[in-house]
């Protein structure tokens, strides 16, 4: 396998009763993410980001579950490939927090209250290798330095309530990189910062990501984060892959109607924009999706094929795929 | 933390104060005085004159009162009416035999209460929840007395067992002691254990969802890790403030269950005390009962603190 982690054909189900067929809240994802690679992906919240990411970890629970024909490979440490759709869940435990970890939107509750930060830090090694206690705490305070924290042997005994936002993100990122893993998905990990606070941790990632070599799934609606971190970048709309292009094609290429819009959504100082942009309409909710391109009912450009077919998600450069069949169209129209 | 306990256990002395006048004043209240009570219908006025007179109680209320408030301030409740006997002693005596019934109880009903409540939580809306939910339902509302009666009928007729009723003390003969509690602690028991079960499954569930349950998983945690770890640590504060609230009215006398089981506790005495219109006894026990209650509550407090890092009384 060549890349890290093959995604092919995922869904996800949302249970609805036992009368009705499931609704797919993700549908056709296939996605793939190399060695060492930071990987964006962008979307509106209820798009399906999170979700998708939550599988990665075996963390969907009821009513979600993967749907049928679903395929996640993940090639493990030690060389080998696994399914993730299809592990034991003894086996998933032991990916979870050691080859895969994951960063949390919220800090203020993502650790336990209870429970001192060395004690949430050790447990996370606890779990995984067997360390005795003198080797876990000299790991636990080596990693504090290296997320940053300052007087790391005092934070160790400190509690959850006793550290600011930023601060706690930082321990999430120790907890998560602790154990050196393969994969680490983001999950809106600046969102719930201050704006200064979110660009020390953005550098801080993108400083460990180089020096872990570990690759990142970067989860965000904020086109900045991606801009400033990552390589790749798949946009998410309605529970579909609409485009994916490295992150310059992205940024100056955008090619997906969708993509353009919340390009012209940014808001920037220097701009000369008198009223803020918005794609009007709003994201049509799963189970109501249109027969066609899902995002039909928003799109200026909006055909009648498009709202009979589902556009198919195409190579429309090397490496740029985009789902929209006005692609080649549009740009002409457009020039 | 001492000075936070020093705080409150002067906030004990106005709140006793006020106990003491207001018990004092609702025994004056009630209808029937101790002498009527003691000479039954034939009583004339002149007798209950006597009597009067011979328990202090023709002396104007408030001299009645600061003689009894000024005796217990030295450690003297008094003596029975109706029997003579010191009541200090007799109270302490009998606190021995609820507090035994109480703590008893109090371990029953977590046995029953605590695993079962989480299993609730964990399989949610599963065949399991809904049987627990009704047990617990039953626990709370069967009262204990139409629980006892059942239970003795069932035993004696069917099992043609009948429990003891000579009480024994704890340190005269532990197992005769034990069959004797056993059934009253079960039944008190069992009635703590549906409202501490509801209380548990709530708790826990709303724990769950919180954001570092999740984090615990994605770290790689067991299930065994996630619940009894770190979601029932977290919950535990509202079940220990309810086993609390229990466990104080439990030990002013579970009057119902030692009446039924004539077990020789406080709440009889209480009882037999508003019965027999026997002033001091039941001044003693309720001021004794109410002492017991508020301490009970503090070490509650105190729990909090060793509980949740985040509650602190320095």
């Amino acid at each position: 396998m060549e890349h890290l982690l093959e995604m092919r054909n995922l869904s996800i189900d949302l249970f609805r009763g036992k009368k009705q067929p499931p609704v797919k809240l993700v549908e056709g994802i296939d996605l793939n993410i190399d060695k060492k690679q930071t990987f964006g992906v962008v979307g509106e919240s209820g798009c399906g980001k999170s979700i998708t990411c939550s599988t990665l970890m075996g963390l969907l629970s009821f009513p979600l579950s993967v749907g049928k024909g679903s395929s996640i490979r993940f090639q493990r440490a030690d060389g080998s490939e696994v399914e993730l759709t299809n592990v034991s869940k003894a086996e998933m435990r032991r990916i979870r927090g050691k080859e895969i970890s994951m960063i949390f939107q919220e800090p203020m509750t993502a650790l336990d209250p209870m429970y001192t930060i060395e004690e949430q830090i050790q447990e996370t090694l606890r779990f995984h290798t067997d360390m005795n206690r003198a080797q876990m705490h000299a790991a636990a305070l080596e990693m504090l330095q290296k997320v940053k924290i300052p007087r790391a042997e005092e934070v160790l005994k400190d509690y959850p309530h006793h550290l600011s936002g930023g601060m706690l993100q930082r321990v999430m990122i120790a907890i998560a990189l602790i154990n050196n893993p393969r994969l680490l998905i983001a999950d809106e990990p600046t969102t719930a910062l201050d704006v200064t606070i979110q660009a020390q941790i953005l550098d801080l990632m993108n400083d460990l990501r180089e020096s872990y070599d570990t690759s990142v799934i970067m989860i965000t609606h904020d086109l900045g984060v991606i801009a400033e971190t990552c390589e790749q970048v798949a946009v998410f709309y309605a529970g579909q892959v609409i485009e994916q292009a490295s992150v310059e094609a992205i940024f100056h290429e955008a090619a997906h109607p969708y993509t353009s819009g919340l390009l012209k959504s940014v808001t920037s100082l220097g701009g000369a924009q008198k009223e803020l942009y918005a794609i009007r309409g709003t994201v049509p909710t799963a189970g109501n999706f249109s027969a066609g391109c899902r995002f039909a009912d928003r799109c200026e450009y909006c055909e009648e094929r498009c709202r009979a077919q589902v556009p198919p998600l195409v190579e429309i450069a090397p490496g740029h795929l985009c789902r929209c069949f006005l692609h080649p169209a549009r740009k002409e129209g457009e020039a | 933390m001492k000075n936070y306990i020093i705080r409150r256990l002067l906030q004990l002395i106005p709140v006793l104060l006020g106990i003491s006048i207001a018990i004092f004043a609702v025994l004056r209240l009630i209808p029937g005085g101790f002498a009527s009570g003691m000479l039954g219908i034939d009583a004339t006025p002149e007798l209950i004159e006597q009597v009067n007179a011979r328990y202090g109680l023709d002396q104007p209320a408030i001299t009645q009162y600061f003689n009894w408030i000024g005796g217990v301030l030295r450690g003297d409740f008094g003596q029975s009416f109706r029997s003579g006997a010191e009541i200090l002693p007799e109270i302490l005596t009998r606190f021995q035999v609820t507090a035994e019934l109480t703590i008893l109880a109090a371990i029953i009903s977590w046995v029953i209460a605590l695993p079962l409540g989480i299993l609730a939580a964990v399989k949610r809306n599963k065949l399991v929840d809904r049987v627990v939910r009704v047990v617990a339902l039953l626990g709370v509302s069967v009262p204990g007395f139409a629980l006892s009666i059942l239970i003795i009928l069932v035993l004696s007729l069917a099992f043609n067992y009948y429990p003891p009723l000579n009480y024994v003390g704890l340190f005269e003969d532990p197992l005769r002691n034990l069959e004797i509690m056993f059934l009253p602690a079960l039944i008190l028991g069992t009635s703590m254990a549906g409202s501490v079960m509801r209380m548990t499954r709530s708790s826990v569930l709303e724990v769950l969802r919180q954001d570092f349950i999740k984090t615990v998983r994605a770290k790689g945690a067991s299930e065994r890790v996630a619940i009894f770890k770190h979601a029932l640590r977290n919950a535990l504060i509202p079940i220990v403030t309810l086993i609390g609230l229990q466990m104080g009215s439990l030990l002013g006398g579970a009057v119902v269950v030692e009446q039924i089981f004539s077990l020789p506790g406080l709440g009889q005495m209480t009882l037999t005390g508003i019965n027999n219109r026997d002033y001091p006894v039941v001044q003693g026990c309720v001021l004794f009962i109410a002492f017991i209650y508020v301490l009970v509550n503090l070490v509650v407090d105190l729990l909090y603190a060793y509980i949740d890092p985040r509650i602190s009384y320095d």
